[in-house]
């Protein structure tokens, strides 16, 4: 702080490249997002005995019940427990990050009434929370995948790719969901209960891909989950390397839903300061 | 160390031009998507306008302790949202020259469950400081919180006011070029009122720019120079503190 920065100066006309200053601004917050998402991992288990490890408990418990039920319906696939897990905790990083995302936006609360503050950093750090339980769930899934006899091969580290292209997807989805959601409540509850439930079920996490009936299958590729899950699994349950098609389409999802998202949320910039 | 340049006290740091907040206001509730669907194919979507401010001209200078007054709902804080760039307004502009720092009232942005110290942070980069920045001068901001022993208890075992001193200690911390400041002015019991009074009167020396919102008639008469009055978005009188408090509560008679 001792160094004398340039004085900001700020202009309500200015409405030039907004897209391009909001960003500049997000980045300047960094270190609020670290710190945001610091808080949302600590506090959530300050009070509770164990602490971080519900983070791994909560996949893990989840696994257990679904694979206890449905390793008798689908025994075919090898490994039920890990294929399943490894398609849960994709899904409930995207579920998670883009329900609170969108929450922190739209109920936004005190603090967007008082102090600026870009509006995205709040999603972007659910964000952010999401990749930090999608990590640490990494334990318990490693632990799950070598006891049903799964090792994990040299393209494990490959993980990442497809963590980082569905944080812009998830960031996408949130912030177009979230600008819709101000105005009417409920976009948000549609999305955040049937929308989300309907989405799942579609998306092959917990069964095999071949159960579904043909006209079902030649539709997935529509489904923009499908194709994360089956590029998160490749270096992870299948150890694999990915097909470059495959990282193109994803790269390509990703990429369009965040831009899309970022232009309509900052359209939506002045309606969403008006309303909360 | 160079010594600071001289404020130059005749600059205007604010500028408030043609500025208007106009809220739409549905005649009746359209909360959800389908009803806003059907009513728009019927053409039944009727809103009235509110408008919070309405053309609103002013500027305040550097090192202005600069009084807003009016009665509930006579767009003060509205134009402070203004002034500190959480909302754009509909018609006019508004501009500001420096770096803006909002007195956040009573812990706004304290987390319950973290300590003080996981707090300073989280406040401070809310204010948009780097984590390095408040790293240095983390002590400093302690010291003058005077909460040094209870720094690493959850903030929820604080008393009000030692979250209130402890908000101001990060936001005062550096001197900004604009002090944001709705209803209280000084925080905690009469000691530390008296060192927050300070530490504004020195800023305010230096060049800082408040912006004051009370209802406390008797302290904008004693710490602003110039006041402003609004009434229903509008702006009644601008100039000389005493005076504006004086016509707002109506012992002098309105021209308007």
């Amino acid at each position: 702080m001792s160094k004398e920065i340039e004085t900001p100066f700020y202009d309500s006309a200015q409405q030039q490249n907004a897209w391009f200053l909001e960003m500049i601004e997000t980045l300047k917050y960094k270190d609020l997002i670290i710190h945001l998402v610091r808080r949302d991992v600590t506090a959530r288990y300050k009070r509770s005995i164990l602490g971080v490890a519900w983070t791994m408990i909560n996949p893990l418990g989840m696994m257990l019940i679904l694979s206890v039920i449905f390793s008798q319906v689908f025994t075919t696939v090898e490994g039920y427990a890990a294929y399943i897990l490894s398609g849960l905790l994709m899904w409930n990083f995207f579920s998670q990050s883009t329900v609170t995302g969108i929450g922190s936006i739209v109920a936004g609360g005190d603090l967007f009434r008082r102090i600026y503050v870009p509006r995205s950093i709040f999603a972007i750090s659910a964000i952010g929370t999401g990749i930090v339980n999608l990590i640490i769930s990494l334990v318990p899934y490693l632990i799950v995948s070598i006891a049903v006899g799964k090792y994990p091969t040299i393209y494990f580290p490959l993980v990442i790719v497809p963590i980082i292209l569905l944080s812009f997807f998830s960031l996408g989805i949130s912030l177009i969901v979230a600008s819709v959601g101000v105005r009417f409540a409920d976009v948000v509850e549609v999305y955040n209960n049937m929308g989300l439930t309907a989405w799942m079920y579609l998306t092959p996490i917990l069964y095999p891909l071949d159960v579904l009936p043909p006209w079902l299958l030649s539709l997935e590729k529509f489904n923009p989950m499908f194709h994360f899950i089956k590029l998160f699994r490749d270096p992870l349950y299948y150890g694999n390397m990915f097909y470059p098609q495959l990282l193109g389409i994803c790269f390509l999802l990703s990429a369009i839903t965040f831009i899309i998202g970022w232009i309509f949320f900052i359209r939506m910039n002045d309606e969403i300061a008006y309303r909360s | 160390m160079k010594l600071p340049t001289v404020p130059d006290f005749d600059e205007p740091v604010i500028g408030v031009e043609g500025a208007s907040v106009r809220y739409l206001v549905p005649r009746e509730h359209v909360g959800t998507f389908k009803e806003y669907a059907i009513r728009k194919i019927q053409r039944r979507i009727f809103n009235d306008e509110f408008w919070a401010l309405r053309n609103v001209n002013f500027q305040v200078k550097k090192g202005e302790i600069f009084g807003v007054i009016g009665a509930n709902g006579a767009g003060k804080s509205t134009l402070l949202k203004l002034v500190a760039r959480i909302m754009r307004p509909s018609e006019g502009r508004v501009w500001v020259k420096g770096r803006v720092a909002p007195l956040l009232a009573m812990g706004a942005g304290f987390h319950p469950e973290l300590s003080g110290r996981e707090n300073v942070f989280l406040n401070g980069t809310l204010l948009g400081y780097s984590e390095k920045q408040i790293r240095e001068r983390f002590d400093a901001i302690v010291e003058f919180a005077e909460l040094k022993e209870f720094i690493d208890a959850p903030i929820r075992t604080f008393s009000s006011g030692m979250q209130a001193r402890l908000g101001f200690a990060v936001a005062t911390d550096q001197k900004p070029d604009i002090l944001i400041v709705d209803e209280a002015l000084a925080v905690g019991d009469t000691a530390f009122q008296e060192k927050s009074l300070g530490r504004i009167r020195e800023y305010q020396q230096k060049g800082t720019t408040t912006l004051f919102v009370s209802h406390a008639m008797g302290e904008i008469e004693r710490t602003c120079q110039r006041a402003a009055w609004l009434h229903h978005g509008q702006l009644m009188f601008i100039g000389d503190a005493k005076e504006a408090v004086d016509r707002y509560l109506g012992r002098l008679p309105n021209t308007l």
